[in-house]
C-alpha cells in the first residue's frame, strides 16, 4: 500500500508519544525519491535512526505466517528488529555487521583470482614490503585485507551473535506461556538458535547455552579460517549470523514442515505476543500493539482467546476489512477508513 | 533535451559530485542568466584551480608548488607523520593546533565495495618515505568507520616490520563519523591520548 497519496509529494506521520508522563511528538517524513526525514518535539534529527526508541511498537500482521513457513531470513530479522526494540543501540551494531558483510564479500569477488593462487588461502611471506615490487605481495596482500575484515566480522558478528543468544533466552518463556494461550493446546512451544558455526562453541550453542562473546568471537575466526577455501571458490562470506537459523519447535517436532495451518498462526501469533511480554517486562511499560488485518486470519477459538489476551494491553489498534472479524468483547474507539477520510463511528 | 551549449553545461555539471540532474539544470540556467562578470570570475577559478593547484610530491595533500606549505616548513617535525585520508583531514587537525608533525595523504580508505585496494591508495609512496629512516612515529588518524579502521589494520601491520612507532588517535572521536565533523577539542584530546598499536 503506497503511503503517499496520489498527486501529493510527500507523506507526514506525526503521532504524540506519552512516556513517563511526558508528552513528545513524533513526525515522520516520507519523501519518495529523497531521504525521509524525522522530527522530535518540533527539532530535526540528523539520522532518522535516532526516532528508535521513542514509540515502542508491536505489530502481528497476516505476514507474520512467513515466521514458520517462511526463510531463516524472516526469523534473523524478527530477532534483530526485536534487539533494537529493547534497546536502540543494536541498530548501529545490526548496520556495521550488514557493511562488514558488503565489504567482505565484494573483496571475496573482486580478490578471487589473486585469491585462488594462495595455498589453501593462508599468505607465504613475501620478500618485499613496499606494495607492487614483488609478485606474491599482491596474493599477500588480498589475503592479509581480507584477514582485516575477517577480524572485523567476528568483532562484530560476536556482539551481535551474544546478543540474539541471550535475546532468545529471555524471549523463551514468554513464548512458551503465548503459545499455551494463543492455541489452547498442551504441546510446549520452543525456539532453538541454530548457528552456522562448528567446534565446540556451536555445540554449546545447541545445548541453549549461552557463551561469551570472546569465546563467540574466536569461534567465528576459526570457522572462517576452516571455511577460507570454500569461500574463495564462491566468493560469499559462508559463516556468521548472516547465515543462522531459529528453529521453532512444537514438543519435539519442527514447526516447519510439521505444524498444521492452525499450529503456525498460533506459533507466529505467540512470537508476537512474546515479544510483547518481553519488551513489557523491559521497559516497563506497554508498547503499543497493533493488530494489522489479522482476525480475519484466525479462527473462533484463536479470535476469542487473542482478543482476552490482548484486553489489558494499555493500547491496541486494530484494523479489520469487515467490523465482524472483530470479536465483539473487545471495545473501543473505531473509526472509519473511506477513500481518503477517516471518520469516527 | 536542449539545443547543444546549454545541455553540454547541464551534462558536465551533472558529471559533479551531489549534483542530480535537476540541481544540474538549475545551475545552467543560474549561469545563463548571470552577470558576464560574476560567469569570468567563475571561469578563472576553474582554471585556476587547475593551473595552480596540484597534489604535494612528497605528502599528497593540495600544493601550490613542488612541496605543500606544510612538508616546505623547516619547523614542522620530520620524525612525526600523521596518516589521513584527505586532504580536508588535514585541514581538520591543523585547526586543532595540536599537531607539529608532517602528514601522509592516502587519498581515500580501503574499501572493497567501492572497489578501493590498497594499491589505490598512496600507501607504496609511504613506505618509501619511512625507509628513508627518519621518521619514527606514524600516528594513524584515519576516518573513526568500518573503512578507516581496516585502512589502519592494514597499515599498522606492514608499518611494524619497519620498527617505527604506530600509533592511532585515541577513541571518543564520534564513532562511525568522518574525521572533518569532529570538533577541534575533541580532535585535539584524540591526538594527546592516542595510543600504541601493539603486535
Ligand atoms: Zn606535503
Amino acid at each position: 500500500m503506497p503511503l503517499v497519496r496520489a498527486g501529493a509529494d510527500q507523506a507526514v506521520i506525526r503521532c504524540a508519544v506519552v512516556r513517563d508522563g511526558r508528552e513528545s511528538v513524533v513526525e515522520l517524513e516520507l519523501n519518495p525519491g529523497r531521504a525521509n526525514r524525522a522530527r522530535l518535539n518540533r527539532s530535526p534529527l540528523t539520522r532518522p535512526r535516532d526516532i528508535l526508541g521513542t514509540l515502542s511498537t508491536v505489530l502481528f500482521a497476516p505476514e507474520d505466517l512467513a515466521l514458520v513457513k517462511g526463510d531463516p531470513a524472516e526469523r534473523r530479522r524478527f530477532l534483530d528488529d526485536l534487539l533494537v526494540a529493547r534497546q536502540p543501540r543494536w541498530a548501529a551494531v545490526r548496520a556495521d555487521y550488514e557493511r562488514i558483510l558488503k565489504q567482505r564479500n565484494a573483496l571475496l569477488k573482486s580478490a578471487q583470482p589473486l585469491l585462488r593462487k594462495s595455498e589453501r588461502g593462508r599468505a607465504r611471506r613475501s620478500a618485499s614490503i613496499v606494495p607492487g615490487e614483488d609478485p606474491t605481495r599482491a596474493v599477500d596482500d588480498a589475503l592479509h585485507t581480507l584477514d582485516i575484515w575477517d577480524g572485523q566480522l567476528a568483532e562484530c558478528g560476536s556482539h551481535l551473535l551474544y546478543a540474539r543468544l541471550r535475546l532468545l533466552r529471555d524471549l523463551g518463556p514468554h513464548l512458551g506461556t503465548a503459545y499455551g494461550a494463543v492455541s489452547a493446546a498442551v504441546t510446549e512451544a520452543h525456539a532453538d538458535y541454530r548457528t552456522s558455526l562448528s567446534g565446540p562453541v556451536a555445540e554449546r550453542i545447541g545445548r541453549g547455552e549461552v557463551p561469551e562473546a570472546a569465546q563467540l568471537k574466536e569461534a567465528i575466526r576459526t570457522t572462517l579460517a576452516q571455511s577460507r577455501p570454500q569461500e574463495v571458490e564462491r566468493g560469499v562470506t559462508l559463516t556468521g549470523p548472516h547465515r543462522d537459523d531459529v528453529v521453532l519447535r512444537l514438543g519435539d517436532l519442527p514447526a516447519r514442515g510439521y505444524a498444521s495451518h492452525g499450529e503456525s498462526w498460533s506459533l507466529a501469533l505467540a512470537l508476537r505476543l512474546g515479544a510483547f511480554a518481553l519488551l513489557r517486562h523491559d521497559l516497563g511499560t506497554d508498547p503499543v500493539l497493533i493488530l494489522d488485518d489479522v482476525f480475519a486470519e484466525l479462527d473462533a477459538g484463536r479470535r476469542t482467546r487473542l482478543a482476552e489476551l490482548v484486553a489489558d494491553c494499555e493500547q491496541v489498534l486494530i484494523t479489520a476489512a469487515v467490523p465482524e472479524d472483530v470479536p465483539a468483547s473487545l471495545v473501543g474507539r473505531t473509526y472509519a477508513v473511506t477513500l481518503g477520510s477517516v471518520d469516527p463511528s | 533535451m536542449y539545443e547543444g551549449a546549454v545541455q553540454d553545461l547541464i551534462d558536465e555539471l551533472g558529471r559533479l559530485p551531489g549534483v542530480g540532474p535537476k540541481s544540474a539544470q538549475r545551475i545552467a540556467f543560474h549561469l545563463l542568466q548571470a552577470d558576464s562578470d560574476d560567469v569570468d570570475r567563475l571561469v578563472t577559478a576553474l582554471t585556476e584551480v587547475k593551473a595552480r593547484v596540484r597534489f604535494c610530491t612528497v605528502c599528497g595533500n593540495v600544493a601550490e608548488a613542488e612541496l605543500c606549505r606544510i612538508c616546505a616548513d623547516p619547523r614542522r617535525d620530520p620524525s612525526l607523520i600523521c596518516v589521513v585520508e584527505e586532504p580536508k583531514d588535514v585541514v581538520a587537525i591543523e585547526r586543532t593546533r595540536e599537531f607539529k608533525g608532517r602528514y601522509h595523504v592516502l587519498g581515500g580508505a580501503i574499501s572493497p565495495m567501492d572497489g578501493v585496494g590498497p594499491n589505490d591508495l598512496r600507501i607504496k609512496e609511504l613506505m618509501t618515505r619511512l625507509l628513508g629512516g627518519t621518521v619514527e612515529e606514524v600516528i594513524i588518524a584515519t576516518d573513526p568507520n568500518l573503512e578507516g579502521e581496516a585502512t589502519a589494520a592494514y597499515l599498522s601491520k606492514y608499518l611494524r616490520e619497519l620498527h617505527v612507532r604506530v600509533t592511532r588517535l585515541a577513541s571518543g572521536l564520534p564513532v562511525g563519523g568522518d574525521l572533518e565533523y569532529a570538533d577541534e577539542v575533541t580532535l585535539g584530546r584524540a591526538f594527546e591520548g592516542r595510543r600504541l598499536i601493539d603486535a
